[in-house]
C-alpha cells in the first residue's frame, strides 16, 4: 500500500496482495499494467462493483474487503474473453475463481447475489453422488432462494423451465451415484486437512 | 477405427444435454471412431468447483485424468466445460510443482497416482483434425444444400486456449456445416457469452445475452443455431421463450448440436439423434433434408 509519512512516499507490503498471489492463478496481478482491457471485454462489467481492471488494482493497494465484498467475481461469466485478450498473461478469468475461494476464506461473500448459494449447492451434489444431479442441484437451490428472498413466490419463474425439461426427457429423478463417491468425499477432507489452496 | 476414451460429462450423460451424448454415440460408427466411455468418470467439476477450493477442484479433476491416463487413449469429450475444467486442471499440475505435489499425495490417498501425460481434447476438434471434413464429406448422404446455419463456437472452445481456432473470428464450425451442405451465415456474435450457468442465479441478466444472440441470429437469416456445448444449448432452447417474453420477439429457432446435423448429413435416423428433446422444434426446417435414414451403427 502507497502511503506519505514525513513527507517521504512509502511503499508497505500488502498481506493481501501476498495472498492473492499464493493461490495458483492469481500471481499474475503483478503484470497487470492497467491497460483496461479486461473491462472493456467483460461482457458483464457494467453489472460489476469493480471492473476486473479496477479490481486488480485495488489488489495491489492490500484494499481486501472492497475486492473480496463487491459482486464482481459472482457476475463473471468464465467467458474468458479478458483472459485471451490481457497482453500481460494476467488471466483475469483465473483470478475471479481466484478471489472468490478467498471470499469463503474471510466470510467476506457479497449477499448481492444468489450465485455463491448455487455453486455451493453445485459442488454438494458431487460430494454426495461423484456427479451433479441436475433437478436435486435446481430444487435445492430453489429451496434456498426461497429462504434468502424470503419471498415464497420467488422459484416459480423457475417453473415452466423444469417442466419444460422434464416434458423433453431432459431431467434424470434420480441422482447416478458413482462406484467411486466415497473417493470425492475422500479428496474433499484429505485437502481439508492439507490446509486447502 | 480410430480409439478414444470418452467423457461425457454430467449433462450430456442422462441430463439437459442428453440428446448431444445420444447423437454422438451414434455417429461415432458412421466416422469410425470407438469412444470408449471413462469408467466410473466423476463430475470434472466445472466453474462452481473452482470457486471454492482451487486445490480440491484440481484434485476432483485430476482424478479424471489419473483414470483416464490408465487407458493410454486421448481424453475426448464433447462438452465445452468438461474440456476447459480438465485442460485448466492439467495445465496447473503441470505449471506449478507444488500443486503436482499436493494433489498427487491427495490422489495417493485414494490409491491413484497421476504423472501428467493425458490429452484432453474436445469432440468437435477430434472430428475436426482427427477424421478431417474431406472424410465427412465423402459420407454425405443428405446434403444440408441451402440450410442457412448459425455457427455458434460459445465460449470454452476457443477459450482460453486460442491454440485450436481463432478466439475471435473462429472458422471450423462454419467450414464443418459448408462440408455438409449448409450455408453459414454471417454471426458476428459468434463467440459471445450465452449467460453460461449464470442462467440459474442471475436469470435476467442471461436473458439479456440469451436475447442479443438470438436477434443476430435471426437478423443475419438463420433458421437454426449449431453448438457445441451443452450449456449454450440448454440456455438458448429452453430459455427461448422467456427471453421472447422478456424482450417482445417471436423467434422460433431450433438449436442443435453439431453432432445432430452431422448425423443428418451422414443419413443416421433421426430417432437416433434425439431430434425430438429440442423444447423449440427442429422438424419444420429440418424435413426436407431427411431423405436416407438408416439405423446408427
Amino acid at each position: 500500500m502507497l502511503s506519505v509519512k514525513n513527507q517521504e512516499l512509502v511503499v508497505e507490503e500488502s498481506d493481501f496482495l501476498e495472498e492473492v498471489c499464493s493461490v495458483p492463478g492469481g500471481e499474475g496481478v503483478l503484470a497487470c499494467i492497467q491497460c483496461g482491457i479486461c473491462s472493456g471485454s467483460c461482457p458483464n462489467v457494467a453489472l460489476m462493483d469493480n471492473s476486473p481492471r479496477k479490481t486488480i488494482a485495488l489488489i495491489r493497494a492490500g484494499r481486501r474487503d472492497e475486492v473480496l465484498a463487491s459482486n464482481t467475481m459472482w457476475v463473471c461469466l468464465s467467458c474468458y474473453r479478458c483472459t485471451v485478450r490481457c497482453p500481460r498473461v494476467v488471466k483475469p478469468t483465473d483470478l475471479m475463481h481466484t478471489l472468490e475461494t478467498l471470499t469463503f476464506r474471510h466470510r467476506l461473500t457479497s449477499k448481492k447475489t444468489a450465485t455463491p448459494t448455487m455453486y455451493r449447492t453445485f459442488v454438494d451434489s458431487v460430494r454426495n453422488y461423484g456427479r451433479v444431479h441436475e433437478l436435486g442441484m435446481m430444487m435445492k437451490f430453489m429451496t434456498k432462494l426461497v429462504w434468502m428472498k424470503k419471498n415464497p413466490l420467488v422459484g416459480l419463474r423457475m417453473l415452466p423451465v423444469a417442466l419444460k425439461l422434464l416434458t423433453h426427457g431432459r431431467l434424470a429423478f434420480a441422482p447416478k451415484k458413482i462406484k467411486g463417491a466415497k473417493e470425492i468425499k475422500n479428496i474433499a477432507s484429505k485437502v481439508k486437512a492439507l490446509g486447502g489452496s | 477405427m480410430k480409439y478414444y476414451t470418452y467423457f461425457p460429462g454430467c449433462s450430456s450423460s442422462d441430463g439437459t444435454a442428453v440428446a448431444y451424448g445420444l447423437s454422438t454415440q451414434a455417429i461415432a460408427g458412421a466416422l469410425e471412431m470407438e469412444l470408449i466411455e471413462l469408467e466410473d468418470w466423476n463430475c470434472c467439476g466445472t466453474t462452481p468447483y473452482s470457486s471454492l477450493d482451487e486445490l480440491e477442484s484440481v484434485c476432483v479433476a485430476t482424478r479424471d485424468l489419473a483414470l483416464a491416463e490408465k487407458t493410454g487413449l486421448d481424453l475426448v469429450t464433447p462438452c465445452s466445460a468438461c474440456y476447459t475444467t480438465l485442460n485448466r486442471a492439467n495445465f496447473h499440475f503441470k505449471e506449478y510443482p507444488d500443486v503436482r505435489r499436493k494433489v498427487n499425495e491427495v490422489l495417493a490417498s485414494i490409491g491413484l497416482e497421476y504423472k501428467g501425460g493425458v490429452s484432453v481434447r474436445h469432440l468437435f476438434e477430434v472430428i475436426y483434425n482427427d477424421i478431417g471434413l474431406d472424410f465427412v464429406e465423402s459420407k454425405v448422404v443428405n446434403s444440408l444444400s441451402g440450410l442457412k446455419v448459425a455457427a455458434y463456437y460459445g465460449c470454452q472452445l476457443v477459450r482460453p486456449d486460442p491454440g485450436f481456432d481463432d478466439s475471435e473470428n473462429p472458422q471450423t464450425l462454419d467450414r464443418m456445416m459448408a462440408s455438409l451442405g449448409a450455408e453459414p451465415i454471417n454471426f458476428p456474435l459468434k463467440v459471445q457469452c450465452c449467460g453460461a450457468s449464470l442462467v440459474i442465479p442471475e436469470l435476467d441478466v442471461a436473458l439479456g445475452l440469451i436475447h442479443k444472440l438470438l436477434e443476430n441470429a435471426a437478423s443475419n437469416g438463420a433458421q437454426c443455431l449449431v453448438t457445441v456445448c451443452p450449456l449454450c444449448q440448454t440456455n438458448l432452447d429452453v430459455y427461448q421463450d422467456m427471453a421472447n417474453a422478456k424482450f417482445k420477439t417471436k423467434y422460433k429457432l431450433p438449436v442443435l448440436f453439431f453432432t445432430q446435423l452431422l448425423g443428418l448429413a451422414l443419413g443416421v435416423e433421426p430417432k437416433a439423434l434425439a431430434l425430438d428433446k429440442g423444447v423449440i422444434t427442429a422438424q419444420e426446417v429440418l424435413a426436407p433434408f431427411i431423405k436416407v435414414t438408416k439405423p446408427a451403427a
